[in-house]
């Protein structure tokens, strides 16, 4: 069978018109150094976890190295370090999202727990049976399954916004869904299959009127786009600092403090309390009110980094490169046989995530016969089967693009889909 | 260093063999059977892959079988394979044949004596470890169903799940 090229990469030539500096980008990832079946690898999975930057790498060993210790407890020097430390992210989060107030900023183990955390501390003290819970068709499973839980337990009503024929949300038919009996409207920023980025300010409108809380699954948003909720007039965005080249295992709530204040915690144990008697306990001020146990000390740290690198490169850089980039690959995919992308075909309108399928090739085989060329894609449902099941699929193919991809990536890729249609044709 | 050497050395083409796609493209046992004894379902809820499986029985005898895979060339070949070799076999040689395969996808060689038909075939499957659910979603599934003795027993609604036990 014929095989992908494997030379050495060209240095792209510099164009002006290139948000990003991606072969300096690229040296900071040591990964990217590596071959996958002696190929060198080109990753294009970074919408389900994103590698990591040599600064974050360091910055997590540089914590245990030098300042580690348990947070908010210890009196002696090393523990107020690793709590400046520790708190530092929380402000540095704060800042990238537009939060007034680091109040508002709760640490998670993801995103996945972060709405967990609305679902069950908002969900349980405030729905009852015949409420109404919004969601839309194309959410991920973490956005799905919390709210069905917490329905069965209230006997709420969970309801689905449609999708129009070109993938985006029918937003004509999604409004008139929001109605007085709406208490929650929970949306993802960015589908994490369609590349759809939807209309969250319309919609938060919209849920406003009718006293709705609004909560937005901002797990692809926040890493590829700037992301203000000072702007958005939402009460909760939930995001994973591991899709943004921070360590895996630290996921940010933010929630409007008042809101927040009234909540009962989450989880209980150390650290959530102000005081705790053998009758009882009252709880700690926020954020702390919502952080049981010890948390993942050392990778909230190390996620300060990314953050940093991200602002470094600008928040707009990161999306006109990847907007660059998805036009480059929608163009080539035109010249595919048989071929079906499903999302918008408009670069400037989605986000860099293209789910496909290619006639004859089932998206599993295609990523057997991309790793053997160390180009790494998903292949699956994605954790969105509701969705899968609108776009009549079982699995679909799926390449996203971040900061260190540029076209060679995409050359790769395109390379990989006809050697695998030639392989599957022969 | 640590290098992935799962797949080092191991060409495509001992994964997608010529029987394989030829399974793959033109699936065995898809014809509707006049009696269903025995129907069960199967999926892979890691990858979505869902499977059909209807079997008409006589005594402890498989006498035909429908079976419909929507998933990869892996387990639609495989899924095509067991249609071609389990009608006519007693229920227990079926279920022995499905245990050998899973060996064999264990990197295990097949029982001696063991008739394979087509499945040798599949042989390559198991250098790619993530893809041995693949080939076995079939065998699991149908193991299921006749250990279930669903004559006597409703199966309505039962699934099988590659995700369900240790294989």
């Amino acid at each position: 069978m014929a095989t992908v090229s494997t030379k050495l990469r060209d240095p792209i030539v510099p164009d002006k018109r290139e948000a990003l500096d991606v072969q300096r980008i690229r040296d900071d990832f040591p990964v990217l150094k590596r071959t996958i079946n002696d190929k060198p690898l080109v990753y294009l999975d970074s919408a389900a976890t994103t590698q990591k930057p040599k600064q974050v790498i360091d910055a997590i060993a540089d914590n245990y190295r030098h300042n580690y210790a348990n947070v908010h407890r210890g009196v002696y020097t090393l523990s107020a370090e690793a709590t400046d430390l520790y708190e530092g992210t929380r402000s540095a989060v704060a800042t990238l999202i537009g939060a007034p107030s680091t109040k508002e900023i709760i640490f998670t183990r993801n995103t996945t727990e972060s709405i967990n955390l609305v679902a069950y501390s908002w969900g349980l003290s405030n729905l009852k049976s015949g409420d109404e819970i919004l969601l839309t068709e194309m959410e991920h499973h973490s956005n799905l399954v919390p709210w069905y839980m917490i329905a069965k337990r209230t006997g709420a009503i969970v309801r689905h916004m449609p999708l129009r024929a070109d993938y985006t949300l029918d937003l004509t038919a999604g409004l008139d869904m929001i109605n007085p009996q709406t208490k929650i409207v929970s949306v993802s920023h960015t589908s994490n299959v369609l590349g759809v980025i939807n209309p969250i300010a319309e919609i938060a409108e919209r849920a406003r009127k009718h006293g709705a809380i609004v909560v937005v699954d901002a797990a692809q948003g926040v890493p590829h786009s700037k992301v203000d909720v000072s702007q958005m007039d939402i009460d909760f965005l939930a995001f994973s600092a591991h899709k943004m080249l921070g360590p895996s295992g630290v996921g940010v709530l933010y929630g409007r403090e008042e809101l927040l204040e009234a909540m009962e915690p989450f989880m209980g144990g150390g650290d959530m309390i102000s005081s705790v008697t053998l009758d009882g306990a009252t709880w700690n001020e926020l954020p702390w009110k919502f952080e049981a146990g010890t948390p993942n000390i050392a990778d909230v740290i190390g996620f300060r980094a990314a953050i940093e690198y991200l602002e470094k490169l600008g928040m707009d850089n990161v999306r006109k490169h990847e907007i660059e980039l998805t036009e480059y690959a929608l163009e080539r995919m035109k010249e595919v046989k048989d071929f079906t992308i499903f999302g918008p075909q408009d670069a400037e309108s989605r986000a860099g995530v293209i789910s496909f399928v290619q006639e004859g090739v089932h998206p599993h085989d295609l990523a057997t016969i991309l790793d053997r060329e160390g180009i790494a894609i998903r292949a699956g449902h994605h954790c969105a089967q509701p969705l899968m099941e609108i776009l009549g699929q079982t699995a679909t193919a799926r390449a996203s693009f971040y900061v260190h991809n540029d076209r060679h990536d995409v050359d790769a890729l395109m390379a990989g889909l006809s050697c695998a249609g030639r392989f599957f044709g022969r | 260093m640590v290098d992935s050497k799962q797949n080092k050395d191991v060409q495509l083409n001992d994964l997608y063999r010529d029987t394989v796609l030829d399974h793959f493209r033109s699936p065995r046992g898809t014809k509707p059977i006049d009696r269903v004894d025995i129907r069960r379902e199967g999926n892979n809820p890691l990858c979505g892959d869902k499977l059909e499986m209807s079997i008409k029985m006589s005594d402890d005898t498989i006498e035909d079988i429908e079976v419909h895979c929507k998933g990869c060339a892996i387990s639609v070949a495989s899924t095509s394979m067991l249609a071609e070799l389990v009608p006519g076999m007693k229920k227990d040689d079926a279920l022995k044949l499905a245990e050998g395969f899973k060996q064999m996808m264990h990197g295990q060689p097949a029982p001696e004596g063991l008739d394979i038909g087509d499945l040798d075939s599949l042989e390559g499957v198991k250098d790619f470890p993530v893809r041995v659910k693949c080939a076995l979603l079939a065998w699991m599934t149908i193991i299921d169903a006749l250990r279930a003795d669903a004559r006597d027993d409703d199966q309505t609604g039962a699934m099988t799940s590659t995700e369900d036990k240790q294989d």
